[in-house]
């Protein structure tokens, strides 16, 4: 694939085996460019959180091919060894709910990760604090998550999924918990971070209110997926 | 690196602190129980050092004085006096009753102290205030922890004493203060019997043919007079001439004497081996019990918090950490909290050592000893909730 993001192609994923093996995955193929925003959409048990557990090296496929970057992670099998490394350096995760952790303060939620690594810890603060001030919630840094705003948290979830500069991000209905106007400040913000890092990002949702923002959306019924071209309403 | 324990503790330091107070009062009984063995233990060596003695004479055969009772001839350490090698030898005796002061009693075991003063072996080596008894008759000696004060009087048996000394940690083996009174009031004490039963031994003995014979008119005055009086002690002490040993005197005085003699080290063993082995093994029970309770606690509130924290387990799992960090995390945890418990025991230790009514003995390896089996306990019991943690899957952090 041409300058990385997301190939998916004839993904597939059976639960079980026998007479009461399900396939959740049937037939998938998806691309996301670098800098592009798409909308991952379908029904309740339509395969949305498969694919991405699939994606997020989380559960195995059963067959297909993966993509990320430039680099082949799967292929009928995992291509990479160490998917815990994969996940920390390859792709960002923002959740339906933020899930930070409690006992950290923002700029440290965001900094965990490279933390973790073994990064001097002002490397990462100052790391963090940069994309704070890129998410402009800089001056929230000193708080603690239940001191802010889901909006603010769902910002600050974001900053975290982008801390380590992933070709890639999975978010899981990263609006759900918002009100209109901050779920449509959530996906600008995820727009602005595609096209400020490159990185390609899906977006899992089932909110009315920010599918018309997507160019490209896929439509996943019954474990297979089907690409449409989305509104790709401007942001006001 | 950052510290995650330590940032988990930070944030929530009130429930780290109020769990820890608990665990902690937990951890001061088990310091207390390892004290009050270590009392007795210590309690048993303090009978022996203040008794000034280096070699103890008892009745053959017997474990005496003080893990068994002994009796022998008060002249008996005229004898001892003469053998080679012997300084200093001095009779002793031990009662163990309630004392009288009022309307109360106290618990406390009367020495017979042979006279001569300061110095001659069983009479107690140093006062806190008060003289040493130069009286032969109704003088005291009290420990400070019977309750007693100078000029204090007290009552054992029919005889009225005059406290005119205290001294300091001279207890028995069993932790009971000691009283010190002249040889021949202990001896007396011993034996002393009501006027009722006076009475009544008397018409016993002359109403007995063998000790009334109209040939012999003395008998029966001497016989009852001998029995009026009590020729016994408990035990002999005895102090070595510089230069010899011990256990060469010993054989000496158990050949020459048909007596038994113990050393300081053999008299150790009676008291810490026989003597309070059964409490020491039962205070072991405790330890291990509370141990146990300890370990099962730390796990609890250790798994408690973490199945609190399963969902950001599985986040950081998610955003790929690593098993190492989060085990690290959990047992940072779980050790942070033994750290809270042990101090907060130790502290509470110190202080309600002190409202015992017996001796308990703190110690610092003992302190130490505790430190690191608590912290092998905290190890082991975050096990458990580390188990439980790993086992999370990090497709939790993600719907569906």
């Amino acid at each position: 694939m041409e300058g990385g993001g997301i190939r998916i192609e004839g993904l597939h994923k059976r639960y079980g085996k026998g007479e009461t093996a399900v396939d959740a995955l049937k037939q998938v193929d998806m691309r996301v460019a670098p800098g592009e925003v798409v909308g991952l959409i379908g029904p309740s048990g339509s395969g949305k959180s498969t694919l991405l557990k699939c994606l997020g090296a989380v559960i195995e496929p059963t067959a297909g091919r993966m993509i990320l970057g430039n680099e082949v992670i799967y292929d009928n099998g995992w291509k990479i060894t160490d998917l815990r490394a994969l996940r920390r350096d390859k792709i960002g995760f923002v959740f339906q709910a933020p899930y930070l952790i409690p006992f950290l303060d923002v700029t440290d939620n965001v900094a965990l990760l490279p933390m973790l690594a073994g990064v001097p810890n002002d490397v990462a603060r100052t790391k963090a604090m940069a994309l704070l001030q890129a998410l402009d919630i800089q001056h929230r840094a000193q708080a603690m998550p239940s001191e802010l705003s889901g909006g603010e948290q769902q910002r600050v979830a974001i900053a975290r999924g982008l801390i380590n500069r992933p070709p890639v991000i999975l978010a899981d209905e990263p609006t759900a918990p918002l009100d209109s106007e901050r779920a449509l400040a959530v996906v600008r913000i995820l727009n602005d971070m595609a096209r400020q890092f490159e990185t390609a990002i899906v977006v899992v949702t089932h909110d009315e209110k920010i599918i018309p923002t997507f160019k490209r959306i896929y439509h996943i019924r019954d474990g297979i997926t089907h690409e449409e071209i989305g509104e790709g309403r401007e942001f006001d | 690196m950052i510290s995650l324990a330590g940032r988990d503790i930070l944030h929530a330091w009130g429930k780290f602190i109020f769990t820890g107070i608990g665990l902690g009062l937990l951890i001061g009984v088990t310091l207390t129980m390892a004290g009050v063995y270590r009392g007795m233990v210590d309690d048993g060596k303090v009978l022996l050092d203040n008794s000034g003695a280096d070699l103890w004479v008892v009745q053959k055969n017997t474990l005496g004085p003080y893990a068994e009772s002994s009796s022998l001839y008060d002249d008996s350490y005229r004898g001892i006096l003469a053998l080679p090698g012997v300084a200093q030898a001095a009779n002793v005796t031990y009662l163990t009753m309630q004392i009288r002061q009022g309307e109360n009693d106290v618990r406390a075991m009367v020495v017979g102290i042979a006279p001569g003063g300061a110095g001659i072996p069983g009479w107690p080596p140093y006062l806190v205030a008060g003289r040493q008894i130069t009286r032969s008759h109704y003088e005291a000696v009290a420990d400070m922890a019977t309750g007693f004060k100078l000029d204090d009087r007290i009552q054992i048996r029919r005889n009225d004493y005059t406290v005119v000394g205290l001294t300091r940690r001279m207890v028995s083996s069993s932790g009971d203060p000691m009283v010190f009174i002249p040889l021949k009031d202990a001896q007396e004490a011993q034996f002393l019997k009501d006027n009722d039963a006076i009475l009544q031994n008397r018409r016993r003995i002359a109403e007995n043919p063998a000790f009334n014979r109209p040939a012999i008119p003395d008998l029966l005055d001497t016989v009852i007079t001998s029995q009026s009086s009590n020729p016994y002690v408990n035990a002999v002490l005895v102090r070595l001439k510089p230069g010899y040993a011990a256990d060469e005197v010993v054989e000496v005085i158990q050949r020459w004497k048909r007596l038994t003699a113990y050393t300081r080290s053999q008299m150790e063993d009676i008291l810490i081996g026989k003597l309070i082995a059964t409490s020491a093994q039962q205070i072991g029970m405790f330890l291990v019990i509370l141990a146990v309770v300890s370990a099962a606690i730390i796990a609890f509130i250790i798994y408690t918090l973490t199945l609190g924290k399963i969902r950001e387990i599985a986040v950081l799992k998610l955003i790929g950490t690593k098993n190492r960090t989060i085990a690290g995390m959990i047992m940072q945890e779980a050790l942070g909290l033994g750290v809270i418990g042990f101090v907060v025991g130790k502290i509470s230790a110190t202080f309600w050592a002190l409202i015992f009514p017996k001796y308990v003995l703190l110690e610092l390896r003992d302190a130490f000893s505790g430190f690191i089996v608590l912290m092998i306990i905290c190890v082991l019991a975050s096990i458990i909730a580390i188990h439980a943690a790993l086992k999370v899957d990090p497709a939790e952090a993600i719907g569906g």
